[in-house]
């Protein structure tokens, strides 16, 4: 996907409009949104290919601050609309941005299947663990014993794991970031750009409002240091002070972490091209330390450009115009 | 057409009717369907106008010989006009005693009655049907011409040798009954013939034997004798044309195929199979050479949301359905109303609510498809009266969709997506252009919502143009674009949402008479499938004198201009539909017109004579 060759190069003032942005001051969503930019401006696409869907939410007003195509859709229904884009255009880049309640509640089945299909749109779920917009209930990410106005006497529902589900539902390239991880959250957006299939970046947004601090222990600078294990290919998988600490597998398959300079050689090895090992779900899993980075980044058909190059065969093979169609093989004429 | 349609001779030797009405029914797994269509293909061939309709039980294999298992095909055929599979059998085939009991009460006193009698030896079977005695003996059939003959017993002699097992063997006896319906009616085998050998190709010793059982059913026309000699119907007197047997399903993607073709758009086709729309996206998935993709989504909401998504990136979103998929696409539709993309929703009604009835038919949906939506969201709604017009609608729908930027309903039934007939074949200088009116070029770009101060359509503007990167969504908007809370706007943009679907009916065909004169003394009212039924019925009561006139809307939103004055001429206005009276409620609401309704919801289509009792007794007075 290029274009453009002669235009001039874009800034990420380009991506940026007229329109006031509402988010509360102090909201995570602001980082993203310069950081959405700053890639957007680098990917050498031109800014007409961009299509921003969102559902509902805080985050799902995302494309109305972005000087790009944008699409404020339904509730947790995302997906399919940016499914319909990039079948119909597969040359356009769409992208979803959504949040736990709109990816995770009302929207989950969408989220799963566009992931299973492998169709070519990027998905950017901000993970806040509470709903916003409308003032602050529990949500499907919300941690047990949390109290919200729904919840007085505290979350009783487990959690899910948007990078565990998206990587049981077989999605192809799943990641995650935090929005004030500037320079890591950009390599993890260009890394989704460039996959071709379905991709999920799950970014880790402070709601300064209804979930203050719910990521201060990995944003904060001593927690960063002692809980946040960075995923890197072919790196081993070792976090804390001096990267002391290391994850491996024990006799139960069990993830168990361990003195890495004791024993270096037991330290696990990250694999993200790895589609048949478990270790994957196993760091999905993992709430202490918490992994950033690239889960999973493996190479599949996407589901647009299989269809678009049967398509392109089907007509160049078409026997017949539409006449023949209509009439079908049985017709018969009356004189 | 005839005055008495239910007058068709074949009440006796060497009778020459000009209109037959045949029935075959059966167990789900006896391949009543294939044996009907069948029929249907040498009726057409025959050169008869004919309509056919399929009877299927909700479960796709019911337990053997129960009254819930029962499957049925009828088809009307006539030198003349046909414009409903008619209301009563004059020939019903019934394979078992389960078919006989379901469907007896659908064949005319006097009918000629073809029982497989091998299939009445055995207790089991009577009793699951609930016959406590064997009805071929106890005097029970009386009134009908029955002619008991041993179909299962006969095709096993017939296939005696053909090295099959018992079961293939019995699968075979439908053939047979074709076998015997083909002499009965005179039609030749070899179409026949060599449609089992294309259908059996790679099961060279099935395509033998169902072609000995058709044969052997054939000669045993002879002995038989249902007829003394075989009926032979002229041929109808049908336009000049290319013709083929359509139904309503095959219609509509033959519709969607030709409006990729016509307008050079790519057409999606996303939906999730429900009945009786499901055929629609199995036709329609091989169509890809003529630029139709389809999408089987996880749902409804997902497959109305992808079609939002093909349109808005400048394809036709078009999404099929039937009540309860439309109930679950409510919410994408307001979308599509606020954000005012073009896009098609097919909704294939039938029994509702909830699963209802779900292989039967009804027009329950009306109101549904008008109203049922949160918000003022105002579309609008057009319905096909046959299955070959289901063809022409779809187009009128894509015509309205991208002339007007605005999603479009068509109301679809399970009687005509199921029901086929002849369709004359049109060329394509017959065909209405269609065409999108994207716009590309910055310097006319006033907003996404400065409107065509002719059509009101706001400007299409796709992803991928240059200078023109632009935001929609739900929130309600400025002429400009942008998300305005302000309250005089919103009402502004309201109103002009509604005027410009009002607006279409400028381009319609203003309400006209379907038949009579606009000073008879009752006017029947319909919509939708019930087309056949309403003319034939006004028809045959104008063949008496009475002074009965019709109209049929396929526009149901906006309603064509005139209409109001149109109906005030009548003294009288009968509403007929397959509801509880929705298009009379809507009538009465929008027009300000008294009328009467008629309205039965059983699941079965518009029967002629129940109308025809209903408009005598409209007519004398009996209904006010
Ligand atoms: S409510 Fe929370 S998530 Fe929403 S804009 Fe305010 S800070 Fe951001």
């Amino acid at each position: 996907m290029s274009g453009g060759g002669t235009r001039p190069k874009l800034t990420r003032r380009d991506f940026q409009n007229d329109q006031d942005v509402r988010w509360c001051p102090g909201c995570g969503d602001y980082s993203i949104l310069a950081s959405v930019q700053t890639v957007f401006a680098g990917l050498g696409i031109p800014r007409e290919r961009f299509v921003i869907v969102s559902g509902i939410g805080c985050s799902s007003r995302f494309p109305y601050y972005m000087n790009t195509y944008g699409f404020h859709t339904v509730h947790g229904r995302a997906p399919g609309v940016a499914t319909g884009i990039k079948l119909v255009r597969p040359d356009l880049s769409v992208w979803v941005v959504t949040g736990d309640g709109d990816a995770l509640a009302i929207g989950a089945g969408h989220l799963l299947h566009a992931l299973r299909r492998n169709v070519g749109i990027r998905i950017l779920l901000f993970n806040n663990r509470i709903y916003g917009l409308t003032k602050g209930q529990a949500s499907p990410t919300s941690e047990p014993g949390k109290t919200t106005p729904s919840t007085p006497e505290g979350v009783t529902d487990p959690p899910f794991r948007p990078v565990a589900l998206a990587l049981a539902a077989g999605a192809t390239f799943v990641a995650r970031s935090v929005d004030r991880f500037g320079p890591h959250l950009q390599r993890m957006l260009a890394r989704a750009a460039a996959h071709e299939g379905a991709a999920l970046v799950e970014i880790l947004q402070n709601c300064n409002i209804f979930n203050d601090g719910a990521f201060a222990d990995v944003t904060g600078k001593a927690g960063k240091a002692e809980n946040v294990l960075q995923l890197d290919h072919g790196a081993p998988l070792r976090f804390g002070p001096e990267g002391r600490s290391g994850l491996a597998l024990d006799a139960g398959g069990r993830l168990v972490t361990v003195d890495a300079e004791a024993e270096p050689r037991r330290v696990l090895t990250h694999d993200e091209r790895a589609v048949d090992s478990a270790v994957p779900d196993l760091l999905a899993r993992l709430d202490r330390p918490v992994p950033i980075g690239v889960f999973r980044d493996v190479e599949a058909p996407a589901l647009d450009q299989v269809l678009r190059r049967r398509r392109e065969a089907r007509r160049a093979g078409r026997e017949g115009g539409l006449a023949d169609l209509l009439a079908g093989p049985n017709a018969w004429t009356v004189d | 057409m005839t005055s008495e349609p239910q007058s068709a001779g074949l009440s006796g030797p060497g009778d020459r009717p000009e209109r037959v009405t045949v029935r075959i029914a059966g167990d789900s797994g006896d391949g009543i369907q294939v044996t009907g269509g069948r029929f249907a293909g040498s009726t057409a061939l025959a050169g008869h106008d004919l309509a056919t309709l399929p009877d299927f039980p909700a479960e796709i294999r019911a337990p053997t010989g129960t009254l819930a298992g029962v499957s049925g095909f009828q088809i009307q055929f006539s030198s003349t006009e046909v414009l409903t599979p008619g209301d009563r059998a004059d020939v019903l085939v019934a394979f078992n005693p389960a078919a006989l009991r379901v469907n007896l009460p659908g064949l005319r006193p006097g009918g000629v009655l073809i029982v497989n009698s091998s299939a009445f030896d055995d207790e089991r079977g009577l009793r699951k049907a609930s016959y406590e005695r064997n009805p071929l003996e106890d005097g029970s059939l009386e009134g009908y011409r029955v002619h008991a003959i041993e179909i299962g017993k006969l095709t096993r002699e017939a296939l005696a040798d053909s090295g099959l097992t018992a079961r293939q063997v019995e699968r075979c006896k439908n053939f047979f009954a074709l076998g015997l319906l083909y002499w009965m009616f005179g039609r030749p085998l070899d179409p026949t013939l060599r449609w089992i050998e294309r259908k059996f190709h790679d099961r060279p010793e099935l395509a033998r034997a169902n072609g000995k059982a058709l044969a052997a059913g054939y000669h045993f026309g002879d002995t038989a004798r249902v007829f003394e000699t075989p009926v032979e119907l002229p041929p109808a007197r049908l336009a000049p044309g290319v013709y083929r047997g359509l139904d309503g399903n095959e219609a509509i993607s033959l519709a969607l195929a030709t409006i990729a073709e016509r307008s050079g758009l790519d057409v999606l086709l996303a939906s999730y199979p429900i009945t009786p729309a499901s055929t629609i996206l199995h036709r329609s998935s091989r169509l890809e050479a003529f630029g139709v993709t389809t999408f089987q989504a996880e749902d409804e909401i997902g497959a109305i949301g992808a079609a939002i998504g093909a349109s808005f990136a400048g394809g036709l979103g078009v999404t099929t359905t039937s009540g309860p998929g439309l109930a679950l696409k409510g919410e994408f539709l307001g979308l599509a109303v606020m954000t005012e993309l073009p896009l098609l929703v097919i909704d294939v009604q039938r029994g509702g609510p909830s699963t209802g009835l779900p292989t039967r038919t009804e027009q329950a949906d009306l109101l549904l498809a008008l109203f049922g939506r949160h918000g003022e969201a105002p579309l609008p709604v057009l319905a096909p009266r046959s299955p070959g017009d289901c063809f022409w609608v779809v187009l009128e729908a894509a015509r309205i969709a991208l002339r007007s930027m605005t999603p479009v309903v068509v109301l679809s039934e399970g009687y005509l997506a199921n029901g086929s007939e002849p369709f004359r074949v049109p060329g394509e200088d017959e065909l209405p252009e269609i065409r999108p009116r994207f716009l590309s070029d910055p310097a006319q770009f006033a907003g996404a919502y400065v409107r065509d101060p002719e059509t009101l359509a706001r400007p299409w503007v796709v992803p991928g143009t240059p200078g023109l990167e632009y935001r929609i969504g739900g929130l309600e908007k400025d002429p400009q674009g942008r998300v305005s809370y302000d309250p005089e706007n919103h009402e502004r943009m309201i109103a002009a949402r509604a005027a410009r679907i009002a607006r279409i009916a400028d381009d319609l065909p203003p309400a006209a008479l379907e038949e009579g004169e606009p000073d008879d003394e009752l006017v029947v009212v319909g919509w939708g499938g019930t087309w056949g039924a309403i003319t034939e019925a006004v028809r045959a009561e104008r063949a008496q004198d009475r002074r009965v006139a019709s109209v049929h809307l396929r526009h149901l939103n906006p309603l064509p201009r005139g209409l109001g004055e149109l109906l005030a001429r009548f003294p009288r206005v009968l509403v007929a539909e397959r509801n509880r009276g929705q298009l009379a409620m809507l009538l009465r609401g929008q027009l300000g017109v008294d009328v009467e309704s008629f309205a039965r919801i059983r699941g079965l289509p518009l029967r002629v004579d129940e109308l025809r009792e209903r408009i005598a007794a409209s007519l004398s007075g009996g209904w006010s």
